[in-house]
């Protein structure tokens, strides 16, 4: 196998006395779509936590190119080209929806607090290439005619959209995605999967997918990781997972 | 509107320091031209705090002592130790900005009521310090004697000449406010208000930005602090006590949170109102009380939110005129 991308090597998450995570292995490799699946309270989220440095690892470690990210604080796990979205939406739902997208380049965007006091050619020039990437990003999704509505304002959709489109404005290498299909029609699904495709293949970023959706999970994936009450159960290709029996029967449950 | 030389935000500024300027030229007295002085020290603070509360969400109730800092530094860094007057405003706001800097640490891992709790407990600490430490301040008595700002060989001894001080370093005050909230660190600010993990999770240092913003709303508070010590003359603990820290959330929250140009109009509308409502005498305060429940009420969110639905209001208004 190649170098992986994300090497979460061994991770073990302990809430008091709950193990919500237990020696959790999960790969992700450069240019691909990953999924992680589990019934619920397997532990998908706290291994998306984890990775992103939003919970602490009681132990094992996180690394993302090789070097070893597992003691960064979330803001520099996100420089180093970790972002993420969330399961319940975090729209900063005060700013307008070219705001958000914009805020999402944050670590991007670099001038001084002077240079912004006294609007120097450097800090504007910096606005400008952060507006026009954002803009770009906001094209990439489709919203690019709603960019100076306020970010409150959307429907639930678009504001998933909107989400996706912040965290692509970082520049991530990879990006993860928790539940992008909770609430969403089986129409706006199906877009949700032409987009995650479209993140893969035109910029080349690699996705990780907590997704309880099967038919988009089968359909996006190039491999899928299971996860059954904080332990890794299987990996391997879509196909081969549909296949596993264990896999099979942590989700329908044993016959005998 | 585009303004790409100078810029939308300067042009403002500069329209707003002009209407300041014209201000006392119709003013009856001299006496109107010292509300107006204190109106302006009250805004600076208001715009500085509404950065900590409005943009980035973080309350304080203590504010007021950071405006007491100021004062008192440099009060006794000229009167007692009769350092000039320069010296002394330095020390005044570099104070106000260190202790900031040293109370933000624990004080903002805290949130909502507790950060309330926290900052209002700090604001009550330095009260009591400028209360009792009498050797040093004077004690509830005041400290007297303090020289009238001097820079550069030139005296403020007019009001009128204060007043036009106050003008410019209000204006300046603005400007770089404004410009500042329309950055990454005034995206960043607002983001971290909405959701703190996800601004984390998209690279902003939330605890640098948290504090970076709470010293310098502190040392805004120390400015007006030391330019307010050397307009009176005459300091007393009374000025920096909780009483006027809730009366500069009220500026904020009056004005309209998150809006610069609200604090603004929420200081001067406040410090004015008293004085309007003297000839009520006895219920002057019901009055004011009154005039506040209702602004709340019919303009939540503050004065600036009302007069842009307003100003909405009359442009459709107008388009309709034109349309039909």
């Amino acid at each position: 196998m190649t170098a992986a991308l994300l090497d979460v090597a061994a991770a073990t998450v302990r809430f008091g006395g709950i193990h919500a995570l237990t020696e959790a292995d999960f790969t992700i490799a450069p240019g691909t779509v990953t999924a992680l699946i589990g019934p619920n309270g397997a532990g998908k989220t706290t291994l998306l936590n984890a990775i992103t440095g939003m919970v602490p690892l009681t132990s094992g470690a996180v690394l993302l190119d090789g070097a070893d990210i597992s003691s960064l604080p979330p803001h520099k796990r996100a420089e180093a080209g970790v972002v993420r979205t969330f399961q319940n939406l975090e729209v900063f739902t005060s700013m307008s929806v070219l705001e958000n997208v914009m805020a999402g380049r944050h670590a991007l965007t670099r001038y001084s607090v002077a240079a912004s006091l006294l609007r120097t050619p450097g800090f504007r020039r910096a606005e400008r290439e952060c507006r026009e990437a954002a803009l770009d990003c906001l094209e990439f999704v489709g919203l690019a005619d709603l960019a100076h509505a306020p970010a409150g304002d959307l429907p639930y959709g678009k504001q998933r959209l909107l989400e996706m489109a912040r965290a692509l404005a970082a520049s991530p290498k990879l990006l993860l995605l928790d539940e992008p299909a909770a609430g969403l029609n089986s129409k706006e699904t199906a877009e949700l999967g032409h987009l995650i495709r479209a993140i893969r293949d035109r910029r080349g970023v690699a996705v990780g997918l907590v997704e309880h959706d099967m038919d988009l999970v089968m359909s996006v994936s190039d491999f899928v990781t299971v996860l059954h009450f904080g332990h890794p159960l299987a990996a391997g290709t879509p196909d081969e997972i549909q296949a596993n029996p264990d896999v099979i029967k942590a989700y329908l449950g044993e016959d005998d | 509107m585009k303004l790409p030389v100078i810029g939308q935000n300067a042009a403002q500024a500069a329209l707003f320091l002009l209407l300041l300027l014209a201000v006392p030229y119709t003013l009856p007295n001299e006496y109107y031209l010292s509300i107006c002085i204190l109106g302006a020290l009250n805004a600076v603070i208001a715009v500085g705090l509404n950065l900590l509360m409005g943009y980035a969400g973080q309350v304080s109730l203590g504010h007021a002592a950071f405006y007491g800092l100021g004062a008192y530094a440099t009060a006794i860094a000229t009167a007692r130790f009769g350092l000039p007057i320069p010296a002394g405003m330095a020390i005044g706001v570099s104070l106000a900005t260190v202790v900031a800097w040293v109370v933000a640490a624990p004080t903002l891992k805290l949130k909502g009521h507790y950060l309330a709790m926290a900052t209002l407990g700090f604001g009550i600490i330095v009260s009591i310090v400028f209360n009792e430490a009498v050797d040093l301040t004077g004690g509830p008595s005041g400290y007297v004697g303090i020289p009238r700002l001097a820079l550069f060989g030139y005296e403020f001894a007019s009001d009128h000449s204060y007043y036009n001080l106050m003008a410019v370093v209000l204006t300046f005050v603005v400007l770089l406010s404004l410009n500042l909230m329309k950055s990454r660190t005034g995206r960043a600010l607002r983001a971290l208000h909405v959701s703190e993990k996800a601004a984390a999770s998209l690279g902003v240092d939330i605890a640098a930005h948290k504090r970076f913003v709470f010293v310098l709303s502190a040392a805004l508070a120390g400015l007006a602090g030391v330019l307010y010590a050397h307009y009176l003359s005459f300091i007393a603990p009374a000025s920096f006590g909780f009483g006027f820290s809730v009366q500069l959330v009220v500026m904020v929250v009056l004005g309209g949170m998150a809006s610069v140009w609200g604090s603004v109009a929420g200081a001067l509308f406040l410090t004015a109102l008293p004085e309007a409502l003297r000839e009520f005498e006895d219920i002057d305060i019901l009055v004011y009380g009154a005039i506040l429940v209702l602004t709340i009420m019919f303009l939540p969110d503050g004065l600036a939110g009302g007069l842009s639905r307003l100003s909405r209001r009359l442009r459709r208004l107008r388009r309709q005129g034109d349309a039909s």
